[in-house]
C-alpha cells in the first residue's frame, strides 16, 4: 500500500525534519490539547523518538501529515487535515461525536493515537459520500427522515451506524440502539435518529 | 393558490451540509496565524485574587497575550468573562493566548496566583441556617426585583432563618422561615378550611448542567476595527449587543457568524459571556484566537438549571378539584443571577392547576456553585416536580383517577394565571386545549388498560403509570420581518434567529412563502451572519421563536404582497385592490393574462424606488431592522414590517405526558416502558420537527426523573460532576426505542398563523409523568427528590419508610 513506501521515504528524510519529539517530552495528560506546527522549532531528536512526518490513509487518499507522538486522531483530522466533520464533544471517550471508522470498525478518534493508524484505513464523515457528491445510503436516509436536530453529534452517530451495519446489516430497532449506544445526543432526538438510521440500513441492503 | 407549505414535512435546506460534515460550527473555523487560548480557573469556590504573577508565563516562547479581568469592561457587578473574585470553583481568572494549546496550557501552569480563601456555601439551605455561610461578602439572597423604571443591579441581602424555624418543621418538611418575595390571590384560609383533603409535602428538584454537545468554543479576530466572532449562540441577531457589552465596544463594530449551533437548551440564549475572552485576547495579541472549551470547562461555565427545594400545601375537594395552593420555594440561583425560575414556576402552577386561591413565597439564594441560566422550561418544570407528587398522592387518597384529577383542574380558553397585577386583576392566556389533550392521550395510550395493571407485582417487577401536564410560555410579539423578491424571481427571507436544530429558522421562511404563494424551491433563507442584514428578532429562548417570528414574517410578507399589487396597478392600471397573486405572478382579478411575474415586479420595484425597494422604510420598525434593510436597498421588492397584529392574552403551550414504567423492586432499577407526548401547541408548521421537539423535550424531563443531576462536595465546594459520565445525561438505552407523540393541531386564535411554541412544555410533562409513574409502581411516599435513583427506591422499600428526606444531602 501507498503508506508503506511513504513511511520509508519519511524515515530517509529524517535529517530534513527537525521536528522529532523526545518521548515523554510532553505529559500524556495533555494529549487532547492541540499542538501546532509552530512549536517544532528548537526541538531536538532524542533516543526513543518517533517519526513525525507520516502518511495516513484517510477517506481513500494518502495524506502526508506532521504528527506529534502524543497526538490523537481527532486532532490530526480536525487541525492538520481540515476534516472538521469529526466533532469533539467531550474530553475523552464519553460522547462518541468523534467516531470514525478504522478498517471499517468504529473508534472514538479522540482516544486513538494517530501513530497507531499508520497502514490502516481511516474513514470520516467527509469520506462517506461519493466523489460526485452522491450521498452514502445512510446519509441519504438521514436527509430523507430528517434525523437529528442540532446535528453536532450526527457525524459520530452516522459513522457508528455505518460501522455497525457492516456486521449487522439487518438489525432490529433495539439492536441498532445498542449498536450506537456509545454516542450521546443532547437534543435527545433518539427516536428520530433510530428511525433515520433504520431507513439507512434498508437503503444499504437495497444498494 | 398552491397547497400551503405550512403543515407539511420538508427537507431542511442545511441537512446535506450536516450529513456530509460540511456544516461548520464555531470550532471548525480557521484563520491564518490563529492562536489558541487556555484558561486559568479558580481552584476555590470563593476567593479574592490578591495577586497574579504572569511574568514567567509571559517569558515563555510562544506566549502572545495574557488577560485578566482588568482587561475587560466593568459590568456593574454583573458576571464578566474573567474575575478577580471567583464565586465558584472553575470560574475563569486568567486567559492565555499562545501559538498552540500545549504552550498555552504550560503558560497557565506557570502563572502564580495568590488567592485569599473566603467563606463559601454550596447548598442553599445551609446558607439559611443560623450563622450559615454566605456566598458573597454582601449577603446570601437576591432581593426582589427593582420597581419598574428603576435601573441598576438587584441588591444582595442577608437572610437567615432561626433555629426555631428549623426545629418547627416536621421531619422531611422544608422550614418556612422569612421569605424574600411573595404574592397571593384569593382566600387561602377559606380554601383550606373547606377542603376535604389537605396535603403538605416537600420535594427536592435537582440542578442539571445544560451540556449541549457543542461547548461554548469561540474564535475571534479583528479587521479594520471590527470584531469578527465565530461563536455558538441560540439567537444570532440578539447576541450582538451582549458581545459588544462584554467586550466594551459598539454593537456596530461586532460581526457575529453562527450558522450552526450545536445545541443550547437555554445555556446560549443570547450567546455566552465567555465570548469576550478570545475577542479581547485577539485584540491584545493582534492575531486570531481560538478558544476551545473542554467538557470539564463547560461543566463550570456552561450553565445549569436552578435547583429548588419546594413545599406545596394543597387543599382538595372530594372531586379532586383544588381549593387552595400554598407554594414555598427555596431556589438556588448559583453564583450569579438573579434567576426568576421560581416566578415562572409559580405562574405556571397557577395556570395548569387553576387554584381559586394561591400564595407563592420564595427565597432566591446565592451559592458558590456554577452560574445558572434558564434551562429548557425554567421554572415550570421545577414546579411540576414540587407539585405533581402531591397531585398523585391526592388522587390516590381521594380515589380519583390520575387523568381525571388533572382534567378537573386544568384551564380552558382564556384562563387567568399568575400573580395579581397592581389593580388586583390577573393576566390571562390566549388559549388552552388541555382537556382535549388529556382525552386524546388517554385513548392513544390505553390509559385504562395500563392503569389496570399498575401496581401489580409480577416476579420482582412492578409497573406504574403516570400523567402530567407540562406548561410553558410559548410566544412573544412585536418583532420585524424583512425579505426581498429579487429580479431573479426568488424570495430572500432574512432571518435573525438561531439555527440550533429546531428548523424554526426555515419553518418561518415557509410562512412568508405561503403568504406570497411562493414555491419552496424559489426561497432562500439568509441567516447566521450579522453582516448580512438580519432584522430585529426575538431571542431564540422561551419557546417563542415560532410564534413571534411567524407573526413577523407574516407581516413582512403581507407588506411585500401589498407592494406587488401596487407595482402592478401602477403599470397596468386600476387600483392595487384589483389585483391578486398566484403562480409567482401578480395579476388583475379575473384576467390572469393582465399581470406581471414576480421577477418583473421586482425589477419595476427597483425602478420605482421609494418604499418599493427599501429606500423608504416604515417608521415603526426597530433600528436594527432599519440598518439591516439599508443594506438591501435596491436589490428588489422589499417586504418589511413590524408585527403589530393584536393579541388578547399571553401565549402558553402545553404538552401532556403519559408514561409507563417498570420497577425492579429487588434492584431498584426503573425502566421506562412507554411514553406518549400530546402537544397543545397551536397550528403545526413542520410536523416532523414538532414531534421531535415533543420527544426530545420529554426526554430531558425523563432524564431529570431518572438519572441526571449535578452534585457538589460540601467540604471543599468542588463540583463532583465534571464530565458526562458523572452527570448522567440520558442515553439511547434509557428510553424505549420508540416514543409516541402527537399534536392536537388546534390553531391559537390570537396569532395569524395559529402557531405557538413547543420546545419547552414537554420537559415538565416528561418529568412529572415519569415521577408519577414511579410513584404509581412503588408508592406515593417512597421518594421526595429527583432523580429517583435505584438507591432511593431500594432504601425506602427495605426500611418500609422514606429514607432520603428532603433536607438530607444525597450525592
Amino acid at each position: 500500500m501507498e503508506p508503506e513506501t511513504d513511511l520509508k521515504r519519511a524515515i530517509s528524510r529524517r535529517t530534513f525534519i527537525k521536528g522529532v519529539i523526545a518521548a515523554g517530552a510532553v505529559a500524556s495528560s495533555s494529549a487532547y490539547l492541540f499542538r501546532g506546527g509552530g512549536s517544532l522549532l528548537g526541538q531536538v531528536s532524542a533516543p526513543g523518538s518517533v517519526e513525525r512526518l507520516i502518511t495516513l490513509s484517510v477517506n481513500g487518499q494518502a495524506r502526508r501529515v506532521d504528527v506529534m507522538k502524543q497526538e490523537t486522531l481527532a486532532t490530526t483530522l480536525r487541525y492538520k487535515l481540515g476534516l472538521t466533520g469529526t466533532k469533539l464533544g467531550c474530553d475523552r471517550a464519553e460522547c462518541g461525536a468523534c467516531t470514525v471508522l478504522i478498517d471499517d470498525v468504529p473508534h472514538y478518534a479522540c482516544s486513538v493515537l494517530t501513530h497507531t493508524v499508520r497502514g490502516r484505513r481511516v474513514t470520516t464523515i467527509e469520506g462517506l459520500a461519493g466523489v460526485d457528491g452522491t450521498l452514502h445510503p445512510v446519509q441519504q436516509a438521514v436527509v430523507d427522515e430528517q434525523g437529528f436536530q442540532c446535528a453536532f453529534c450526527l457525524p459520530g452517530f452516522v459513522m457508528a451506524a455505518v460501522g455497525f451495519f457492516k456486521v449487522n446489516p439487518d438489525p432490529t430497532r433495539d439492536q441498532l440502539a445498542h449498536g450506537i449506544s456509545g454516542n450521546l445526543c443532547r437534543c435527545q432526538d433518539y427516536d428520530k435518529i433510530l428511525t433515520s438510521l433504520m431507513r439507512g440500513a434498508e437503503y444499504l441492503r437495497r444498494a | 393558490m398552491a397547497d400551503p407549505l405550512i403543515g407539511r414535512n420538508y427537507t431542511p435546506l442545511d441537512h446535506v451540509a450536516k450529513v456530509t460534515g460540511r456544516a461548520r460550527y464555531a470550532e471548525d473555523f480557521r484563520a491564518d496565524g490563529m492562536l489558541f487560548c487556555k484558561l486559568l480557573l479558580s481552584p476555590m469556590p470563593h476567593a479574592r485574587v490578591r495577586g497574579i504573577d504572569t511574568s514567567a508565563a509571559e517569558a515563555m516562547a510562544g506566549v502572545r497575550a495574557i488577560i485578566t479581568a482588568d482587561d475587560l469592561p466593568d459590568l456593574e457587578g454583573a458576571e464578566r468573562a474573567l474575575t478577580m473574585e471567583p464565586f465558584y470553583a472553575g470560574e475563569p481568572i486568567v486567559a492565555v493566548a499562545a501559538i498552540d494549546e500545549v504552550t498555552a496550557a504550560a503558560a497557565v501552569e506557570a502563572i502564580e496566583l495568590d488567592l485569599e480563601p473566603l467563606p463559601f456555601v454550596v447548598n442553599a439551605l445551609d446558607s439559611l441556617r443560623p450563622g450559615g455561610p454566605t456566598a458573597r461578602t454582601q449577603g446570601n439572597v437576591w432581593g426582589p426585583p427593582n420597581p419598574p423604571g428603576q435601573a441598576g443591579p438587584v441588591p444582595v441581602q442577608t437572610l437567615t432563618w432561626t433555629a426555631e424555624d428549623f426545629a418547627s418543621a416536621a421531619d422531611g418538611q422544608l422550614p418556612t422561615g422569612q421569605h424574600a418575595e411573595e404574592w397571593s390571590y384569593g382566600d387561602l384560609d377559606a380554601g383550606f378550611a373547606g377542603a376535604a383533603l389537605v396535603l403538605d409535602e416537600t420535594f427536592v428538584v435537582q440542578s442539571t448542567g445544560h451540556h449541549p454537545m457543542e461547548t461554548r468554543s469561540a474564535m475571534a479576530y479583528w479587521q479594520n476595527g471590527k470584531l469578527y466572532l465565530h461563536g455558538s449562540t441560540q439567537s444570532v441577531q440578539r447576541t450582538v449587543d451582549g458581545i459588544a457589552r462584554w467586550v466594551g465596544i459598539e454593537p456596530a463594530d461586532v460581526v457575529l457568524i453562527c450558522e450552526f449551533t450545536g445545541g443550547g437548551f437555554g445555556s446560549k440564549g443570547g450567546g455566552a459571556v465567555s465570548m469576550a475572552i478570545p475577542a479581547v485576547l485577539s485584540r491584545k495579541a493582534n492575531a486570531p484566537v481560538m478558544m476551545r472549551i473542554s467538557r470539564e470547562e463547560e461543566s463550570y461555565i456552561g450553565r445549569a438549571r436552578t435547583n429548588m427545594t419546594g413545599r406545596a400545601k394543597i387543599g382538595f375537594e372530594k372531586s379532586g378539584r383544588i381549593t387552595a395552593l400554598d407554594l414555598y420555594i427555596v431556589q438556588d440561583s448559583g453564583a450569579y443571577g438573579p434567576m426568576g425560575d421560581f416566578r415562572s414556576g409559580g405562574n405556571a402552577a397557577s395556570l395548569i392547576y387553576q387554584p381559586p386561591a394561591m400564595r407563592l413565597r420564595a427565597v432566591n439564594v446565592i451559592t458558590n456553585t456554577p452560574p445558572r441560566s434558564q434551562q429548557r422550561s425554567p421554572g415550570p418544570m421545577q414546579a411540576n416536580g414540587i407539585i405533581e407528587p402531591v397531585m398523585t398522592k391526592a388522587a390516590v387518597r381521594l380515589g380519583v383517577d390520575q387523568v381525571e384529577i388533572r382534567r378537573i383542574n386544568s384551564p380552558e380558553g382564556k384562563a387567568l394565571y399568575g400573580a395579581p397585577l397592581p389593580d388586583g386583576s390577573r393576566r390571562h392566556i390566549t388559549s388552552a386545549f388541555i382537556k382535549e389533550g388529556l382525552d386524546r392521550g388517554s385513548e392513544m395510550f390505553n390509559w385504562a388498560g395500563r392503569k389496570a395493571r399498575a401496581g401489580q407485582r409480577r416476579g420482582t417487577k412492578v409497573r406504574g403509570v403516570g400523567v402530567a401536564v407540562g406548561p410553558h410560555g410559548a410566544g412573544s410579539i412585536g418583532f420585524d420581518g424583512l425579505m426581498t423578491i429579487r429580479p431573479d424571481g426568488m424570495l430572500y427571507v432574512q432571518s435573525g434567529v438561531g439555527n440550533l436544530g429546531t428548523h424554526s429558522m426555515q419553518d418561518l421562511a415557509r410562512v412568508a412563502a405561503d403568504v406570497l404563494d411562493m414555491p419552496w424551491e424559489k426561497v432562500q433563507v439568509i441567516w447566521g451572519d450579522t453582516s448580512k442584514g438580519l432584522p430585529y428578532s426575538c431571542l431564540s429562548v422561551g419557546s417563542q421563536t415560532t410564534h413571534a417570528m411567524s407573526r413577523a414574517n407574516h407581516a413582512g410578507a403581507m407588506d411585500a404582497r401589498r407592494k406587488l399589487k401596487e407595482v402592478a396597478a401602477q403599470d397596468l392600471g386600476g387600483a392595487a385592490t384589483d389585483y391578486e397573486i398566484g403562480g409567482e405572478r401578480v395579476y388583475r382579478r379575473g384576467a390572469p393574462g393582465r399581470g406581471m411575474s414576480y421577477a418583473q415586479a421586482a425589477r419595476r420595484a427597483i425602478e420605482l424606488g421609494g418604499a418599493f425597494d427599501g429606500h423608504e422604510l416604515p417608521a415603526d420598525i426597530h433600528a436594527v431592522t432599519k440598518a439591516a434593510a439599508s443594506g438591501l436597498i435596491g436589490l428588489g421588492l422589499m417586504g418589511v414590517a413590524k408585527d403589530t397584529y393584536p393579541r388578547d392574552g399571553d401565549t402558553y403551550s402545553f404538552v401532556i405526558g403519559f408514561a409507563e414504567v417498570e420497577v425492579d423492586v429487588e434492584t431498584g432499577k426503573v425502566t421506562l416502558v412507554d411514553y406518549l407526548g400530546v402537544g397543545d401547541v397551536g397550528t403545526v408548521i413542520n410536523p416532523r420537527s414538532l414531534l421531535a421537539q415533543i420527544n426530545g423535550g420529554s426526554c430531558l424531563g425523563i432524564a431529570h426523573a431518572l438519572c441526571q443531576k449535578l452534585a457538589y462536595d460540601p467540604q471543599y465546594g468542588l463540583s463532583l460532576a465534571r464530565r458526562f459520565h458523572h452527570s448522567k445525561p440520558l442515553t439511547i438505552l434509557d428510553i424505549p426505542s420508540r416514543l409516541q407523540s402527537v399534536a392536537l393541531d388546534i390553531a391559537d386564535p390570537e396569532t395569524p398563523v395559529g402557531a405557538r411554541g413547543v420546545g419547552e412544555p414537554p420537559v415538565g410533562a416528561g418529568y412529572g409523568a415519569v415521577l408519577n409513574a414511579i410513584a404509581s409502581a412503588v408508592g406515593v411516599d417512597v421518594f421526595r427528590r429527583a432523580p429517583v435513583t435505584s438507591d432511593l427506591i431500594l432504601m425506602s422499600l427495605e426500611h418500609g419508610r422514606r429514607m432520603h428526606e428532603p433536607l438530607q444531602s444525597h450525592l
